[in-house]
């Protein structure tokens, strides 16, 4: 049922279809060949890979459960709805399944120093965390106005021993701390490595954090056959640059399970506020790849716009690139309201707070559920926990006039 | 091609190669600028256009490219820029630098079609390397339009013999590590760089990344047959935005730009062409 080509990507010079690639300056070239090779000698390695399995079971609690929501299944009168529990992870997020990849590949290549961009802080705090555990220095990039409105993932990445940069360039948001880091590695690539937190930029980094992420999907396919005796019937993953929802859907490709990615339609995708890059973007090239991009017709990037931080990313990766223009994975666009409502309903039903990223997932799965037989399964990722995002909530359903009856 | 053999040949360091932003810090001024790079001797124009995640710059650019997109500036505008340097009496060769995404949206085909209109003799694309390059090496070949190629101190011997065996124009040797912008010092390779480039190339070759001042201009003059300059020239035309957008100051502005400049980086009185 599916293109065999669908699944033996990255063909060629990192693409995936006509996605991917390496865009980058010349001054990067050597950086992104150096670091092909030192993963794909890595990937080889059975020392390298038990090290990483073991790090992913003592330090980060892997792996995390599959968990069955009775109450919202009776509500919902559809699919019987199953979670997969990223957010128990160490430092409560999917992002250090890949931090902890890429920093034990740091230090295989004898790299004492690590660089990571942060939109809300997420990825930042998952590398500030394993860069304290390997004893490597870290710095992050993180956009100015980003860093005024979360100050608490900043001090946390500065109580960790991480090195905060605020970025002045741009719109002082996730894509300009992006372009930073670029420039930051570009001037000291001799000794620095670039910890990437999605399944975005050049070569092979789309590649290698979808391989970091992927040990979600592996163990959500023998968890659920272990609980149900057979794979889930749909799979729903919440999509920014699209770490969580690659690493997700990597192993079902090939399986008869429908795939749902949920981006952001922010305040709708019809109004200049959403950061819906599938439904609403156009092909082009940033941060070294070509994919679908939120621009202008001159090429110019367009901010994006969602209430959680995460979302809001101007491309995605050139994997979930092809995956849409290919048909294997049905691309919806979730606006705040739904995500708020359905956070709201994991809360109340089941005492779960998820992310605000992951509430879009959970409102698109609700909506499919719904459609779907009892007797069938629908598997969520729950990306990760709410708690960085309770003074978000509070301010949106106060705003909204809603508080009250929320709570 | 024919001013490229004519301006472009291989002389040993006395190539000079401005960068400017189109559009900054307006368009009359960018055409003005063009014409005084002229008068100082450039042997070649790059024609920056602005683009909101400029990765391979550093901070002198950034900011310069912020301002031309206040102006409005885009790809298509810029090249009819360029037509109105040629009616001023720019003869020197213009060569486009810009990011691939901007360069996707407005159409390879239709960017040369655009660049005959305009007459725009070269085309250098940042973040698009030698291996992405293919299909539009082959139209640039085709249209005569010579896609600039560049090349940095970690390029490999197989990659540059790669590189410069298709290479036309001429090659850009990025100085040192980093992005582009004003600094002390050049990667300590850049001296053994420069012979290998050179051993390869029949065509000239210049240094860009960096190069501020007449101590670097000549360190290097001996290793290459010219130099590039962006953030410094830039830099310059941040101090004067004022008199610069004012029609009636611009011109004192350039003359003061002019002997700065030329001071600064061939510590001369009066350029000599």
């Amino acid at each position: 049922m599916v293109e065999q080509e669908t699944t033996k990507q990255p063909i060629q010079k990192g693409r995936y279809g006509s996605f991917g690639g390496r865009y980058v300056p010349e001054t990067l070239m050597f950086a992104c060949e150096e670091l092909e090779k030192a993963y794909e000698d890595a990937s080889k390695d059975q020392a390298f890979l038990s090290e990483y399995h073991s790090l992913l079971k003592e330090y980060s609690g892997r792996p995390t459960p599959v968990t069955y929501l009775k109450r919202v299944t009776e509500q919902v009168g559809g699919a019987k709805i199953y979670l997969k529990r990223e957010d128990l992870n160490h430092t409560g997020a999917h992002k250090i399944n890949n931090a902890i990849g890429q920093a034990l590949l740091a230090v295989r290549m004898g790299k004492n120093k690590v660089i990571a961009e942060t939109g809300a802080g997420q990825h930042g705090v998952a590398v500030a965390t394993v860069a304290a555990y390997f004893g490597l220095s870290c710095k992050v990039f993180m956009g100015a106005l980003d860093v005024e409105r979360q100050a608490l993932n900043v001090f946390r990445m500065r109580l960790l021993g991480a090195e905060v940069i605020p970025v002045e360039s741009g719109n002082k948001t996730l894509k300009d701390a992006t372009n930073e880091a670029f420039r930051y590695w570009a001037a000291n690539v001799e000794d620095t490595f670039y910890i990437v937190g999605s399944v975005v930029g050049p070569h092979p980094y789309p590649m290698m954090v979808r391989d970091f992420q992927r040990v979600i999907g592996d163990e959500s396919k023998s968890q659920f056959i272990e609980k149900t005796g057979k794979l889930p019937d749909a799979i729903v993953a919440c999509v920014g640059g699209g770490s969580n929802a690659m690493g997700m859907f990597y192993p079902f490709l090939e399986d008869d399970v429908a795939l749902f990615g949920a981006e952001a339609a922010g305040k709708g995708i019809d109004t200049a506020e959403h950061a819906a890059t599938l439904a609403k973007g156009t092909e082009g090239v940033l941060h070294g790849a070509r994919t679908y991009l939120i621009q202008d017709e001159n090429g110019q990037i367009i901010e994006p716009y969602s209430i959680s931080a995460g979302l809001d990313y101007p491309g995605i990766g050139p994997e979930h690139a092809h995956l849409s223009k290919s048909g294997r994975v049905t691309y919806r666009a979730i606006t705040d309201k739904q995500a708020m409502e359905a956070l709201g309903l994991l809360c109340k039903k089941e005492g779960i707070l998820p992310a605000l990223e992951s509430a879009h997932a959970f409102a698109l799965a609700v909506e499919q559920a719904k459609t779907m037989d009892p007797s069938q399964t629908l598997l969520v990722c729950l990306s990760g926990r709410g708690d960085k995002d309770v003074h978000t909530v509070m301010h949106y359903l106060e705003k909204e006039g809603t508080i009250h009856e929320s709570i | 091609m024919n001013r490229f053999n004519q301006y472009l040949r291989p002389n040993q360091g006395s190539l000079f190669i401005p960068f400017i932003t189109a559009g900054d810090p307006s368009e009359n001024a960018t055409v003005d600028i063009a014409l005084m790079m002229q008068k100082m001797g450039a042997s070649a124009l790059e024609l920056g256009i602005p683009f909101s995640d400029p990765a391979a710059d550093g901070p002198v650019i950034q900011k310069a490219s912020l301002r031309a997109l206040k102006q409005g500036m885009t790809l298509k505008k810029a090249m009819f820029l360029a037509k109105k340097m040629r009616e001023k009496g720019l003869k020197i060769p213009i060569i486009i630098f810009t990011y691939y995404n901007v360069l996707l949206q407005l159409g390879e085909e239709r960017f040369m079609k655009l660049a005959h209109e305009c007459d725009i003799d070269g085309l250098l694309v940042p973040d698009l390397p030698f291996e992405e390059s293919g299909d539009l090496r082959r139209l640039c070949t085709k249209e005569n339009i010579p896609l600039i190629q560049l090349v940095a101190p970690t390029t490999s011997d197989k990659r540059l013999k790669q590189i410069v065996d298709q290479a036309q124009g001429f090659i850009y040797c990025v100085s040192s590590l980093g992005v582009t912008g004003v600094r002390q010092t050049f990667h300590p390779d850049v001296f053994p760089f420069l012979k290998r480039v050179r051993e390869l190339s029949p065509i000239p070759i210049a240094v860009g990344f960096g190069v501020s001042t007449f101590k670097h201009v000549e360190a290097l003059q001996d290793h290459c047959d010219g130099v590039i300059v962006g953030s410094a020239i830039v830099r310059e035309i941040e101090k004067h935005i004022d008199e610069l957008k004012d029609d009636q100051k611009r011109k004192e502005a350039l003359d003061d730009m002019y002997h700065l400049l030329l001071k600064q980086l061939f510590n001369k009185d009066t350029a000599v062409i």
